[in-house]
């Protein structure tokens, strides 16, 4: 799994730093922003394998990071991060091409099954 | 003013009704109030009508009886006074047809005596007095000759008059009779009076052509008030009469009074001009106005009946709209207290929603931090307690877990969440949710009994949100149930509209007071490890759907959630 990328942009750092570090330990890579420009430059100089992305997020918001992400044209599976109540935003997120989404307090084995689906299908 | 302080009386304490609520005292006010009005709009005119309708028919029947009594009073006086008169012309022209040589023979005497026995009634003797006042010659059944009427008062009275017509008198004769005098002018010679007697036996026989009815009376009486007739019921003749008549004057009168006994009478005099007699006819008013009775005992049934039914009408009238308006407020208030109930569980919803989404990211942390404390370990060498350092870990997990358990219901609970209508078999959807129960229910030996109706209807729902509702009633009622303890589904057709759902169970039950609470948020028998959402989500649910939810409980006996769906809910058929 050594050669996995994975971009986490999350606006709780203390929780990406920490979800980061277990994959790590997972050994999967794992870079973290917590915003969207970050997340945008990133994207740009190290493009990830998947990019697993908080929907409810202060500033621009996860669903205009996820369009300016997809406007990149990389092709990067995109993985969405939601609260149990946004069922609307989930499905908006969907329907802007997320490739799948894990509900938040996420279970880390739930996620990495989902980061390797992501990759595997692309 | 006066009005003003009356319109306050009555508002005060008759028409007072309590304010608002559905207390059993507005409705005791609101019946007494609409009765008195209504009785007092109805029995009012009612007993204006009878007691004019009273009174009217009085005045006319006093006029009927009064008018009668008159005419017959009159006509009898009349017949009184022909009578006299007649004896009178008689005796007068006696007088002037015959000379004194020849009244007195007494043989002519006799003759012309026998001739007015013969031809007028009543003549009992004649008698030719001189103007000494002493009897000359006499024809008759006694022997008066020689007798001297000098001294006597009618004797200066047919003098001064020329004629005279005496009280009715026994004098010598021992029985009741009167006498016609008259004075003889025609002869210049001298001056002689003629004088006859009559029977008043002739009276009564004009009293009795009136054919009175045994309780009537009719009698005559002198100025002086002494009867000149026998009466029934006032004295014989002679004697004073026991009945006060006004005296004097001219006409006929009926007057109402009463007798020495008591009895209640009408009376009519008429007054005779020559003599000064007064003919009177007594009738008692008993006798008279039994008419009069049978009416005012009629009108008086009649009355009261009238009002009886009135009344009764009036009452279950009152009740019935009571009732209704009873009813009403019952409903309208029901209607209130859901939306006030479901108001409530919106804005508890929205903010546990605020306040479990602010929890799900420290809990996402603690959750993410406690994984890696467990990665930590899990990859380190052996140290001093680790297995207890690992438990602990998971420890945190399984809490954090536990919580985000509940934040996720409360978010659900709280998310406007669009019902998906699909086509559904209710007993299919109930089938699934016992699936993920049928562990436990293996485990405890709770038996589940299914009496689902094979030709259920399928029905238009949300599948998900339907096995949420079926499942929080079956952990309800698992939790609910002892080890070995029973469960029974039914389901059925319940009309053209709605299905109808039953959940029993032979559990704990609940108190009165607990089922009144248990579709309230946070409402929780499950000390320590219920969130208080499962039924509140529930009964949202199947108020989203158009259905309805009720609960049967008893202490110790069990509990029964019925649940109606419709078949085709009402949004459905809208779009």
């Amino acid at each position: 799994m050594n050669d996995i990328h994975v971009l986490l942009v999350d606006d709780e750092e203390e929780l990406a730093k920490t979800i980061a570090e277990r994959l790590e330990i997972r050994g999967i890579y794992c870079q973290t922003a917590s915003d969207g420009d970050k997340a945008l430059d990133l994207i740009k100089s190290q493009p990830p394998d998947v990019v697993v992305l908080d929907l409810l997020m202060p500033g621009i918001g996860g669903l205009e990071i996820l369009k300016q992400i997809k406007s990149l044209e990389r092709n990067i599976p995109i993985i969405l991060l939601t609260g149990y109540g946004s069922n609307e935003l989930r499905i908006e997120g969907m329907n802007l091409g997320a490739i799948d989404y894990v509900l938040k307090p996420c279970n880390l084995d739930d996620l990495i099954i989902k980061i390797q689906k992501a990759i595997k299908s692309e | 003013m006066k009005t003003s302080k009356f319109q306050e009386f009555i508002t005060k304490y008759i028409f007072r009704i309590p304010e608002e609520g559905t207390s059993p005292e507005r409705y005791k006010a609101l019946r007494r109030n609409i009765i008195i009005l209504m009785i007092l709009v109805t029995v009012i005119p009612l007993s204006l009508m009878a007691t004019i309708n009273y009174y009217q028919y009085q005045k006319n029947l006093r006029d009927e009886i009064i008018s009668p009594m008159n005419v017959v009073t009159n006509k009898t006086r009349r017949s009184f006074e022909l009578f006299l008169e007649e004896r009178l012309s008689t005796v007068r022209f006696i007088a002037s047809a015959y000379s004194f040589h020849e009244l007195s023979d007494p043989v002519i005497l006799n003759r012309i005596l026998s001739v007015l026995k013969r031809e007028f009634d009543g003549f009992v003797d004649l008698g030719l007095i001189s103007s000494k006042g002493k009897l000359l010659c006499y024809a008759g059944p006694y022997s008066f000759l020689d007798k001297d009427y000098s001294q006597q008062s009618w004797y200066h009275k047919v003098l001064i008059n020329g004629r005279y017509i005496s009280d009715v008198f026994l004098g010598y004769r021992e029985f009741p009779h009167i006498a016609i005098a008259v004075q003889n002018l025609t002869d210049p010679d001298c001056c002689w009076i003629l004088r006859a007697t009559i029977d008043t036996k002739k009276f009564d026989d004009l009293i009795a052509t009136l054919e009175l009815d045994a309780e009537c009376d009719a009698f005559l009486i002198n100025q002086e008030g002494i009867l000149q007739t026998n009466s029934k019921f006032y004295g014989k003749a002679l004697e004073i009469c026991q009945l006060k008549i006004p005296n004097g004057g001219q006409g006929t009168f009926v007057t109402e009074s009463q007798d020495k006994n008591g009895r209640d009478i009408f009376i009519a005099y008429s007054y005779l001009v020559e003599p000064e007699y007064t003919l009177v006819i007594v009738k008692p008013s008993s006798l008279i106005l039994k008419t009069w009775f049978t009416f005012r005992t009629e009108i008086f049934f009649i009355y009261l009946a009238s009002v009886l039914i009135i009344v009764l009408l009036v009452y279950k009238i009152t009740d019935a709209q009571v009732n209704h308006i009873k009813k009403a407020d019952e409903k309208r208030e029901l209607a209130f207290r859901e939306l006030e109930h479901s108001q409530k569980l919106s804005s508890i919803g929205r903010l546990a929603a605020g306040v479990a989404h602010e929890i799900n990211n420290p809990l996402a942390i603690i959750n993410q931090k406690a994984g890696l404390m467990k990665d930590l370990i899990k990859n380190s060498k052996d140290f001093n307690e680790k297995s207890k350092f690992f438990e602990l870990t998971e420890a945190i997990i399984k809490s954090t877990d536990r919580c985000s358990t509940v934040t996720h219901r409360l978010l659900g609970f709280a998310r406007r969440m669009e019902i998906e209508y699909t086509d559904l078999s209710v007993n299919d959807v109930l089938q699934e949710v016992i699936s993920f129960l049928e562990k436990e229910a293996l485990h405890r030996n709770i038996k589940i009994n299914f009496h689902l109706d094979e030709n259920l209807p399928r029905v238009s729902s949300d599948r998900g949100q339907l096995q949420q509702v079926f499942l929080n009633i079956l952990s309800n009622a698992f939790a609910a149930v002892t080890d070995n303890g029973n469960i029974i589904i039914r389901t059925w057709d319940e009309d053209v509209e709605k299905i109808g759902i039953s959940i029993e169970d032979d559990g704990c039950g609940m108190s009165e007071k607990d089922l009144e609470n248990i579709f309230e948020p946070f409402f929780t028998t499950k000390k320590g490890y219920g969130t208080g959402l499962g039924l509140p989500i529930t009964y949202g649910i199947i108020k989203k759907m158009g259905g309805s939810i009720n609960v049967k409980s008893k202490l110790n006996e069990g509990s029964t959630f019925t649940i109606y769906l419709l078949k085709i809910p009402k949004k459905v058929l809208d779009d």
